[in-house]
């Protein structure tokens, strides 16, 4: 008698938060299809009365997004791959090799991890000014090509491997590179994925530092561009909604596609970091 | 000795990395900080001058750093309790057994989390809009009168505190799910055989075995709100009457837009010891409160 109805109950709230979470989402990409000055009206319409693709068109067209589409997927593909050499390479070392000051830089590393990047950001902007990557994709990957939380999810992660397995593999005349690459990497796998995901994610959704290094409108990623013309474009919804779903798809699509990675990587992040 | 050498070199580049682009500006910003660094110094090193704390005592006499430090407490006290009990809610409904579809529930709230937050704040700029947006027309169904959300000075920030609840539910909601699944199963049995009902098991189960949950979501909550920055550059441009304009967003206009690099380097650190102080007082009230 009463877990049916409780049962009800707990549905009808998961699908209120459901269209709650989900209406904004849907709200844009109805938006996108409409022709311009569709969605200034009252009440607002849910749905595109003649569906149209001109905002994409536009966008594409005037607004240089290919360009934007371009630096984005660009500058996060080589942050993700610069991530996961130095980051794996580091993590590992730091979870089963032994080397002088290893522990000491470990703790000061975990101490780090409080200091918020905007601390950084002045100074980071002039060094980058000094050695000519202001404007640049160098500006943008460098500062982000390795991380300490990259380090420690890699580290967490390899402390598990077994130390006879590298043993084994040291007594057989195998070089420490070789291991890594033969024995190490295929363990560190799924811990790979994780941090390729988490990486690629961060670098997409980056704001506030390439808004600062890149002042190039040709450079701009896509919400770089998005925010500034979301600024000149103040009254043009339907464009704008277009541009968020250019933004958002992909890392949605990512995430539905791995997010088994992605959760896993926010617990270890969180539980033990 | 070999395999020292080979853990130097592994963790060398990454190191490097981190030493160059992380720890050597974080401490180039505190010498930064107390220099008048601006355009003329950008221009010509020799412009430079030492002020010593000149730059913190400009600040702590400013309006415009206590208006933007009140903005910014303002939303980490409105927004962080409201998202974590957003979280915690979430995570109850999916944990609870009678639940089908977690899973696709769980993706659902989540999908906000890694939606590039620029993009979502465009969407809901327009969703919060005066005249044309949902809220308002819901409102409206409901015999409230329209609100000026990012227009009035009130509303501004209590929009953008909402936005952010929406925004980041989700990611609190997956640790709050981890940690009520290693809730062994027998500690509820013995509740009901009590004669607990629901409220009574979360009241004297759920909640403190929550605890250091709470304590680990309420310090990296706290610590990213403390960070608010997008929201307001793209919902509000800082306004209306400054009213959303955050610590960072001020460190920003001050670094970037007049290249007042000196001063921005010491908002930057000024909110860097806040919130360690902050992070540092939470830690030592949830202690007292165990040891009680």
């Amino acid at each position: 008698m009463r877990a049916p109805l409780a049962r009800t109950l707990i549905h009808l709230a998961l699908v209120a938060l459901a269209v709650v979470t989900l209406l904004p989402l849907v709200w844009m990409l109805s938006v996108s299809f409409m022709p311009q000055g569709e969605a200034s009206a009252f009440p607002p319409p849910f749905l595109p009365h003649h569906p149209t693709a001109a905002n994409y068109r536009l966008l594409f067209a005037a607004d240089g997004a290919g360009r934007y589409l371009a630096n984005s997927l660009w500058l996060a593909v080589l942050t993700t791959l610069c991530s996961l050499v130095f980051n794996s390479l580091a993590g590992f070392a730091f979870a089963k090799l032994r080397f002088a000051g290893r522990e000491a830089l470990l703790r000061t590393l975990l101490a780090a991890l409080v200091i918020p990047s905007q601390v950084a950001m002045m100074p980071l902007f002039l060094m980058m000014k000094w050695l000519g990557f202001v404007n640049s994709y160098a500006g943008v990957v460098l500062p982000a090509a390795a991380g300490i939380f990259g380090v420690f999810l890699v580290r967490q992660y390899a402390l598990s491997i077994p130390d006879e397995l590298l043993e084994a593999a040291r007594i057989d005349g195998a070089g420490e590179l070789r291991i890594f690459v033969r024995i190490v990497l295929p363990v560190l796998r799924p811990i790979l994925v994780t941090l390729a995901v988490l990486t690629f994610l961060g670098s997409w959704n980056d704001f506030l530092w390439p808004l600062i290094v890149l002042t190039d409108q040709s450079m701009y990623t896509l919400p770089v561009a998005l925010a500034t013309l979301s600024r000149e474009h103040a009254q043009d919804n339907e464009l704008m909604m277009a541009g968020a779903v250019l933004t958002v798809l992909p890392v949605l699509l990512l995430f539905l596609a791995l997010q088994r990675y992605y959760i896993r990587g926010i617990l270890i992040g969180s539980v033990k970091g | 000795m070999r395999a020292g050498l080979a853990g130097w070199a592994f963790a060398a580049p990454a190191l490097l990395i981190i030493g160059v682009f992380f720890f050597v500006p974080v401490l180039g910003a505190f010498a930064v900080s107390l220099t008048d660094f601006d355009l003329y110094a950008l221009a010509d090193l020799h412009n430079l001058r030492f002020v010593g704390l000149g730059n913190y005592l400009e600040l702590l006499h400013s309006r415009d750093f206590w208006r933007a430090l009140g903005n910014t407490c303002y939303f980490v006290i409105a927004g962080v309790p409201l998202s974590i009990a957003a979280s915690l809610g979430a995570a109850l409904l999916i944990n609870s057994r009678l639940t089908r579809l977690p899973a696709l529930f769980r993706t659902v709230f989540f999908a906000p989390v890694v939606a590039t937050l620029v993009a979502v704040a465009l969407v809901w700029r327009y969703l919060l809009h005066t005249r044309y947006g949902l809220i308002n027309w819901a409102l409206g169904g409901l015999g409230l009168h329209p609100i000026d959300w990012l227009g009035d000075p009130h509303w501004a920030l209590p929009a953008i505190i909402l936005f952010a609840v929406w925004k980041n539910f989700g990611y609190n909601m997956i640790i709050f799910v981890a940690a009520l699944q290693s809730i062994p199963a027998d500690l509820y049995e013995a509740a009901h055989l009590d004669g607990a009902n629901g409220w009574q098991t979360f009241r004297r189960v759920t909640l403190p075995l929550l605890r250091p949950t709470m304590l680990l979501v309420g310090v990296l909550t706290v610590a990213g709100y403390f960070q608010l920055f997008a929201e307001p550059y793209v919902m509000t441009e800082g306004g209306p009457l400054q009213s959303t304009t955050s610590v960072l967003y001020l460190m920003y206009e001050q670094g970037f837009k007049w290249w007042n690099l000196g001063l921005a380097s010491a908002i930057a650190f000024l909110l860097f010891l806040i919130m360690l102080a902050v992070t540092a007082l939470e830690l030592r009230f949830s202690r007292q409160r165990e040891s009680a």
